[in-house]
């Protein structure tokens, strides 16, 4: 039987944030619980039935009162309100060299794939120190990843991209698990997060199965798929270059623009016609129900590892090293 | 239970022979084709007895499971066993509870009129009622569902593999039983209230449940259309929720949500009424701020609608909406704050004695408050990334729920049983009763909220070892809780029978409903009652009884 545990550990950067927030949260409500409890209490053992206090004047009108408790206890959620709002926007901001980690879910599993290829199950290994941002998605129902020393949390959902991001701040071995139910084993899915030095863990990502990266992957796929017929170098279909385009603005038909990001290349690929580059024809078929999840993030990872590069140099680069 | 009132032990004087309970005769007959709104009250009490105690075993075993980490059920029987206790407690305890026991009950008495709008109506709510539970308890016994009682696709509509169209159809039908009792409740605090009656001298009771009908009616339809909608997608396999055949997951959480946040208010409001008739009688003191109190009803009933999101903060919804929802939550938690200070200040300069009502009206207080205040921290966002879905929620909502609404049913049974029975209950046990719950409530959950922020997620049959001291602490609370909800089914019981005669004012209450005989007659007044003062004009020194 465990000890009276009292706080989890705290071994992210967040965590530590957490834990002041919930200490403000505590003394706001420690403050009006000892108010209401400490008068209900004085109120009840003054004015019982029988006891000879005097009574005196009866406070008839009330609105006074009312108007300044029910002003002093909006001013207070008010503060709460706020802290958290700037706690979970930076939750939701991650720093431009945040590394990307895939997490899939599916019952009942965690399937997790970085961006060198290597794959884990039920297990994520991190480097102390170093910002990461997780991709999450799922592949039949909703789950939800959660790893409480790090103070985190967020539904994996069929069908969309959800992303969230921790930088570690202690080695050590921490809990994962899945929140959101999911089915007979929904209790079982979870697994352990290795924090590692980072020397520690690069010696770990090169013992693992080295195999292609995910964006090498993708860009067989990209063949495979045909998708190279159209976005290709030397395609003579009139579709948008797919170089420098990750992390960009793209001008949409009706003038939006929207940024290029995970969901904007999942939903093109998925649904072509939801979000059209302006100046192309909306000629591209959809691929819904052809490409798998794993299949999908890899063909993600291969457009986001072309982000720094030109339709020209990359060219180039194509016709001296033909695909494997 | 009807012929109660009129054995009794022979040496004592038959009071009034001619009430509701013997008025229209005493056959089984009598009682199911009945239209009189109290004899429905006790149909309804009955039923309602009956799925609590359906709802509590299944807690019992939950609580049983996760005495030890590696749970003692296969996990099926443990996933469809927390379903059973959330669909059974939800939908055919707590929304249904003190609307249509007491609210059934009180309603025309405390307006002074002879029965509600819709006689027939209110019938027929308690067949649908009645019709939908039976099946969802059908649905258990031939092999359960294991979906929780939200229902989340695509689980629910194309992977769960427990009955789940029949459970959607049980929920689908009683929500037609609360529409038709919202509806009925309004036409009648609208329509049929006596001379003199005018709405700021209704008593809080009668505004909270009018608030709690505009919910009913304006929000149960959404979750009809929204329950429809999974059993089409689950039957046909056509794609409104599940992503692979093109719907969208989280439109079926907008939905139900949108629904489901209201109804945790259908679920406290009545509540709330409970406890603001007892505190001023108890405490000798018109209820310090009336029209705050009301209009604070009315408030939460309005912004009910507007925080549904706050649900959905770790979903996927956009960080915009998640801004917006979470100030929302706020802003709705000031009108339970108001009512909160303002029981409170009414003990101020009272003349307080401590009855089992008084009793359990104090520990609702208590209660709904820790409830409350952890609601603003499920409301922050940054804060519910971390607790969301895990123990801290569902201690949350138990306070609020179980903590807050259940006490207040039983501060209310306890209340008006000698209305309703005509007869005392003893009145030791009733606060030996009232005392077990608080401390079994408090010991069961409290722990729950430690449990939560170190990570113990909710729905686990099985859980790290490094949880169980904790869950120990739970379980045992519950036994202590179990005793003590059993306990009125006793001494409740037994005063059927053996209780003394109440007479029509025991509390020497100034409601309405006190100004007839217990239990009243079938037309509740023998003169259609004017109205001269406002409400809760009590005074330090009790009048004499029965005037
Ligand atoms: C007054 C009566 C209340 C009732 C009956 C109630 C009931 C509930 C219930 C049933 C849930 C759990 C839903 C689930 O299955 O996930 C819940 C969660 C929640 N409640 Fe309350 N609640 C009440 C008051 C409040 C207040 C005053 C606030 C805000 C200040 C609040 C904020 C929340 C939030 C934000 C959640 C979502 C928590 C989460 O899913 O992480 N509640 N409540
Ligand atoms: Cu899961």
């Amino acid at each position: 039987m465990g000890s009276l545990q009292l706080l989890p550990p705290t071994a992210s950067s967040h965590a530590a944030d957490m834990d002041w927030l919930f200490a403000a949260l505590l003394g706001v409500s420690a403050f009006i619980l000892l108010l209401v409890f400490g008068l209900m209490i004085l109120f009840c053992v003054r004015y019982r039935k029988g006891s000879r206090v005097e009574r005196g004047n009866r406070l008839g009108r009330t609105w006074r009162v009312e108007v300044a408790w029910t002003g002093l206890t909006f001013a207070a959620f008010l503060v709460l309100y706020f802290w958290g709002a700037e706690l979970y926007v930076r939750i939701h901001s991650p720093p431009a060299e945040a590394t990307d980690i895939y997490v899939v879910g599916k019952q009942w599993m965690w399937k997790i794939e970085h961006p060198g290829g290597q794959r884990e199950i039920d297990a994520l290994h991190v480097p102390v120190g170093k910002p990461v941002r997780l991709v999450l998605t799922s592949q039949d129902v909703i789950h939800d990843f959660a790893i409480p020393a790090f103070r985190i949390r967020q539904d994996a959902v069929p069908g969309r991209y959800e992303t969230l991001w921790f930088t570690p701040t202690e080695v050590g071995e921490y809990r994962l698990f899945c929140a959101e139910f999911c089915g007979t084993l929904h209790a079982r899915m979870g697994g352990t997060v290795v924090v590692m030095e980072p020397s520690d863990f690069q010696r770990w990502l090169d013992s693992q199965d080295p195999g292609p990266s995910l964006a090498q992957e993708g860009e067989a796929l990209f063949r495979s798929y045909g998708c190279s017929g159209c976005h290709g170098g030397t395609s003579t279909v009139h579709a948008p270059k797919l170089e420098g385009l990750f992390g960009r603005p793209v001008p949409l038909e009706g003038g939006r623009s929207v940024i290029a990001d995970d969901r904007y290349i999942r939903t093109s690929i998925l649904m072509p016609k939801a979000e059209i580059a302006a100046g192309y024809p909306p000629v591209m078929p959809s691929f819904a129900g052809q490409i798998g999840e794993d299949d999908l993030l890899k063909l993600v990872a291969y457009i986001k590892s072309l982000a720094d590069r030109t339709a020209a140099n990359s060219q180039a680069e194509s016709m001296e090293r033909p695909a494997q | 239970m009807m012929s109660a009132t009129v054995t009794g032990k022979p040496e004592e004087p038959i009071v009034a022979t001619k009430n509701y309970l013997t008025e229209e005769g005493i056959t089984l007959r009598s009682w199911l084709l009945t239209r009189d709104h109290k004899r429905i009250a006790i149909l309804y009490t009955l039923s309602l007895t009956f799925f609590f105690f359906v709802g509590g075993a299944a807690a019992t075993l939950i609580r049983l499971n996760l005495v030890t980490p590696s749970g003692i059920f296969t996990p099926d029987i443990y996933n469809r066993l927390f379903t059973l206790h959330g669909i059974v407690m939800v939908w055919f305890f707590l929304i249904p509870s003190i609307p249509n026991t007491m609210g059934n009950f009180l309603i025309p008495l405390m307006i002074g009129a002879k029965d509600l709008a819709f006689p027939r109506l209110n019938l027929l709510s308690w067949y649908l009622y009645v019709g939908a539970g039976l099946l969802a308890l059908f649905a258990i016994v031939i092999g359960g569902v294991d979906t929780g009682w939200t229902f989340y696709t695509p689980f629910s509509s194309l992977y769960s593999n427990g009955y789940v169209v029949l459970a959607l159809a049980a929920v689908f039908a009683v929500g037609f039983s609360s529409i038709l009792t919202g509806l009925n409740f309004i036409v009648t605090t609208h329509r049929m209230r006596a001379p003199g009656m005018t709405w700021y001298r209704l008593p809080v009771f009668v505004w909270s449940n009018y608030a709690t009908s505009i919910i009913m009616v304006l929000a149960t339809p959404v979750l009809a259309i929204t329950l429809l909608l999974v059993a089409v997608e689950r039957l046909l396999r056509v794609g409104i929720f599940d992503p692979a055949l093109g719907g969208d997951p989280l439109l079926f959480q907008h939905l139900f949500w949108f629904y489901s946040h209201p109804a945790v208010y259908i679920m406290i409001l009545p509540g709330f009424g409970v406890i603001s008739e007892i505190v001023p009688c108890f405490a000798r003191k018109p209820l310090f701020g009336y029209k705050f109190v009301v209009w604070s009803s009315i408030a939460i009933s309005v912004i009910g609608f507007f925080v549904w999101a706050h649900h959905m903060f770790v979903a996927g919804i956009s960080l915009y909406a998640g801004l917006v929802f979470s100030l929302l939550s706020y802003v709705i938690a000031v009108p339970s704050a108001i009512k909160v200070f303002n029981w409170t200040a009414t003990l101020h300069k009272g003349w307080i004695s401590f009855d089992a009502p008084m009793l359990y009206a104090l520990g609702f207080i208590g209660l709904f408050t820790i409830g409350g205040l952890t609601g603003l921290f499920v409301a922050n966002l940054a804060f519910d990334v971390h607790v969301t879905d895990s123990y801290f929620v569902v201690a949350h909502f138990h306070y609020i729920m179980v903590g807050g609404m259940v006490s207040a049913y039983f501060g209310g049974l306890h209340y008006w049983w000698p209305k309703v029975t005509g007869r005392l209950y003893p009145e030791w046990w009733a606060r030996i009763a009232a005392l077990l719950i608080f401390f079994g409530f408090n010991l069961t959950f409290f722990p729950q909220f430690i449990l939560g922020y170190l990570g113990m997620e909710r729905r686990y049959y099985a859980y790290p070892p490094e949880f169980q001291a904790w869950n120990i602490f739970s379980s045992a609370g519950a036994s202590v809780l179990a005793v003590g909800y059993a306990l009125p089914f006793f001494y409740l019981g037994w005063s059927l029978f053996r209780g003394k005669r109440a007479g029509a004012n025991p509390w020497a209450a100034t409601g309405l409903e006190w100004q007839t005989p217990s239990p009243p007659p079938t037309h509740n007044f023998d003169r259609t009652p004017t109205v001269t003062r406002p409400p809760y004009q009590y005074r330090p020194e009790p009048e004499p009884q029965d005037v």
